[in-house]
C-alpha cells in the first residue's frame, strides 16, 4: 500500500483520535474526552499500529511525526499518573505508613541513636555547665530561651517570638520544623552525610537548650511546653533522617546493584516515610502551637498528657495497619 | 545489536510502549532548563509579594504573617509538585520553554516520582546554583540532575503539533533507477521540505538527487520540478 492510500483509508481514525485529544470549543479536555473516552483504547492500539507500519514501510517523516504526536498525546490519556484520592491518602495513612517504618525498622533505630545519643550528651554537659550551651548558639538566642521559660506561674509561656499570636506560630513552625526535616532527608543523597550531620546537630543544639534550661531551674516551664509536641516532632525527625539513611546505605552499600539502581529501588520507599513524616510535623506544629503555650492545664497534667502522645506515637507504628488474621 | 541512527548523532531516547511501539523523547540540556528555572523562581517571587500584600492587606498582622509563613513553606517545595502533576509535567517555567517533565517510561508523572524530584532539589543545588546537578547531567546520557535519577524522570521537549503535509504540486514522475528504502526516504523527506528552502538551496539539493530523474543538464527549476514529481510519485501520487 503506498502512502496516498494509506493516508486515504486510515485518515477517520486519526481524526477522531485527535478530536478526542484535543476537544474543540470551549470544553475542557476531561470532560469533552469524558464521552467517547470509550474508544480511546482501540483507537490508541490501532494508531500504535499504524506508526509501527509507516515506520518500517518508510512512510513520509511528516506523516510519522504526525501519528508519534498522536500516539504520544493518546498514551498520556491512556495512563494517566494515579489520582491523590480521599482513600489513597487514608490507606497510606493507616497502613502504608507505619507499615513502611516498620520495614525501615533498623535504620529508624539508627537514626534515632544518631539523634537521641547526642541529645543527651549535649543535655548533660549543658545541665551541668552554663556555658557549654554558648558552643552551640549565640547570645542572643540564648537569652531568648531564657526569657521564654521565665514565666510566672498561671501565665502563657511566650516562644521566642516576643507577643506574637498562635497562628503566627503556627506558620513559623510548620516552615521551620517540616523543611528541616525535609532536609536531612535530601541529605542524605550525599552518602548519607548530610542525614547524619542534620540529625546529630539538631540533637545537641536541642539536648543543650533543654538541659540549659532545666539547670538554670525553670525545668517546669520547659517540658510543660515541649510535653505535648515533642512525641510527633521528634519522631518525624528522627524518621525523615532514617528515610536519609536509606538513601545513604543505598549508595554506599548497594549489593549486588548498580548503585543507581540500588538507590532508585530504596527512593520510592524513602519518599513514602517522609511524606508521612510531613504529616506528622503538621500535626506537631498545631499542638505546639495552639497547646504547648496555654497556661491553663497544670503543668503535670500537659507533662502526662505529652506521655500519653509517646504512647499514642509508638502504639500507632507497632500496631497500625498489622494484618493480624495473617 | 546497533543503535538507531538518530540515537546515535541525537539526543533523542526512544521507550518502547506496552503496545509494543516506540515512542521517542527527546532530552532537554541544562540552558534552557536553566532558563525555566529562572522563569519559575520570578513567578514564586512574585507570588509571595502577591500574597505578601494581599494578606498585609486583608487580615490583622500577625494572622497575615502566620498564614504568609505557611504559603512561602508550600510554595517553596510544593510548587514544582503541584504544577508538574496537575498539569501534565509542566511548570509555567518549563511550557515557556517547551519542557515537560515525564517518567523514564514517557508516561506522565504522578505523585510519587514528582514529590521525590522535587525534594532532592536541595540536594541539587548544592554547593551553590545547582552545582551538583550541572554535573550530574553532564554525566548522565539524557541529562538527568539526582532528583530525576533517582525519581526515574526525564525532562523532554514538548512535541509541537505537526505541520500539515505540504500540498504536492509537482507533476508525479516515477523514478529512472532502483531506489533503497533510505534512498525512497530522503527523496520524501526533501519534497517535504522543500517549500521551506531558499531557492538557490532547492537547486542546489536537486541538482544532486539528479540522476533519478534520468535525465542529466536540464535547468535547474526543470530538475527541481522532475525531483519534486519523483518525490510525490513515491509518496503515492499518480
Amino acid at each position: 500500500m503506498n502512502q496516498e492510500q494509506f493516508m486515504r483509508q486510515y485518515e477517520p481514525v486519526w481524526l477522531e483520535l485527535e478530536s478526542i485529544l484535543n476537544p474543540s470549543g470551549r470544553r475542557r479536555r476531561a470532560r469533552g474526552a469524558g464521552e467517547r473516552i470509550g474508544d480511546l483504547p482501540n483507537l490508541y492500539r490501532q494508531a500504535c499500529h499504524h506508526l509501527a507500519l509507516g515506520r518500517s514501510r518508510g512512510y513520509s517523516p511528516v506523516l510519522v511525526r504526525r501519528l508519534e504526536h498522536l500516539v504520544g498525546g493518546a498514551q498520556r490519556l491512556m495512563y494517566p499518573p494515579g489520582r491523590l484520592s480521599r482513600s489513597r491518602i487514608k490507606r497510606f495513612l493507616t497502613t502504608g505508613f507505619p507499615a513502611e517504618v516498620r520495614a525501615n525498622r533498623s535504620l529508624v533505630l539508627l537514626s534515632a541513636l544518631l539523634f537521641f545519643v547526642p541529645l543527651s550528651l549535649a543535655f548533660v554537659a549543658a545541665h551541668r555547665d552554663g556555658a557549654v550551651i554558648h558552643a552551640v548558639m549565640d547570645a542572643d538566642s540564648v537569652e531568648r530561651f531564657e526569657q521564654m521559660y521565665a514565666t510566672p506561674e498561671g501565665e502563657r509561656v511566650d516562644p521566642q517570638m516576643e507577643g506574637q499570636s498562635d497562628f503566627f506560630m503556627f506558620g513559623y513552625y510548620i516552615r521551620n520544623n517540616t523543611g528541616i526535616g525535609f532536609q536531612t532527608f535530601a541529605g542524605g543523597l550525599i552518602f548519607g552525610i548530610g542525614a547524619v550531620f542534620f540529625l546529630v546537630l539538631n540533637g545537641f543544639i536541642i539536648g543543650a537548650v533543654a538541659g540549659h534550661i532545666t539547670g538554670i531551674g525553670q525545668g517546669d516551664a520547659f517540658w510543660a511546653f515541649v510535653a505535648g509536641h515533642s512525641a510527633l516532632e521528634l519522631s518525624a525527625i528522627v524518621l525523615c533522617g532514617s528515610a536519609g539513611l536509606r538513601l545513604g546505605h543505598a549508595l554506599i552499600a548497594p549489593g549486588r546493584e548498580s548503585r543507581l539502581l540500588a538507590l532508585r529501588r530504596n527512593a520510592r520507599p524513602a519518599g513514602r516515610i517522609v511524606a508521612g513524616a510531613a504529616v506528622m510535623f503538621l500535626l506537631a506544629a498545631f499542638v505546639e502551637a495552639f497547646w504547648s503555650p496555654r497556661p491553663w492545664p497544670d503543668p503535670l497534667v500537659k507533662i502526662v498528657a505529652g506521655l500519653g502522645m509517646w504512647a499514642l506515637v509508638g502504639l500507632y507504628f507497632s500496631r497500625a495497619g498489622r494484618d493480624d488474621a495473617a | 545489536m546497533s543503535l538507531p541512527l538518530d540515537e546515535v548523532l541525537d539526543t533523542v531516547r526512544r521507550v518502547e510502549s506496552p503496545e509494543g511501539v516506540d515512542l521517542s523523547l527527546t532530552p532537554a540540556g541544562p540552558v534552557p532548563r536553566a532558563f525555566a528555572w529562572a522563569v519559575d523562581t520570578l513567578i514564586r517571587l512574585l507570588l509571595y509579594a502577591v500574597f505578601g500584600i494581599a494578606l498585609g492587606i486583608l487580615l490583622p498582622e500577625d494572622f497575615a504573617t502566620g498564614l504568609f509563613l505557611i504559603i512561602l513553606f508550600a510554595v517553596e517545595w510544593f510548587y514544582y509538585v503541584l504544577f508538574e502533576v496537575l498539569r501534565d509535567g509542566t511548570t509555567p517555567g518549563k511550557s515557556a520553554m517547551g519542557l515537560r517533565a515525564v517518567h523514564d517510561d514517557a508516561t506522565p508523572i504522578g505523585w510519587s516520582a514528582s514529590l521525590l524530584r522535587n525534594l532532592l532539589r536541595v540536594a541539587d543545588f548544592l554547593p551553590a546554583l545547582y552545582g551538583t546537578g550541572l554535573v550530574a547531567m553532564l554525566l548522565s546520557r539524557d541529562f538527568r540532575r539526582l532528583g530525576d535519577q533517582v525519581a526515574g524522570t526525564l525532562v523532554v521537549y514538548t512535541d509541537e503539533r505537526p505541520a500539515k503535509l505540504a500540498e504536492v504540486r509537482a507533476r508525479p514522475h516515477p523514478p529512472r533507477l532502483a531506489l533503497t528504502l533510505d534512498e525512497q526516504q530522503s527523496l520524501l523527506a526533501f519534497g517535504e521540505r522543500s517549500a521551506s528552502l531558499t531557492q538557490e538551496r532547492n537547486a542546489e539539493l536537486a541538482a544532486l538527487a539528479g540522476p533519478v530523474t534520468g535525465q542529466t543538464g536540464g535547468r535547474p527549476e526543470e530538475t527541481l520540478d522532475q525531483v519534486l514529481g519523483v518525490s510525490a510519485w513515491i509518496m503515492g501520487a499518480r
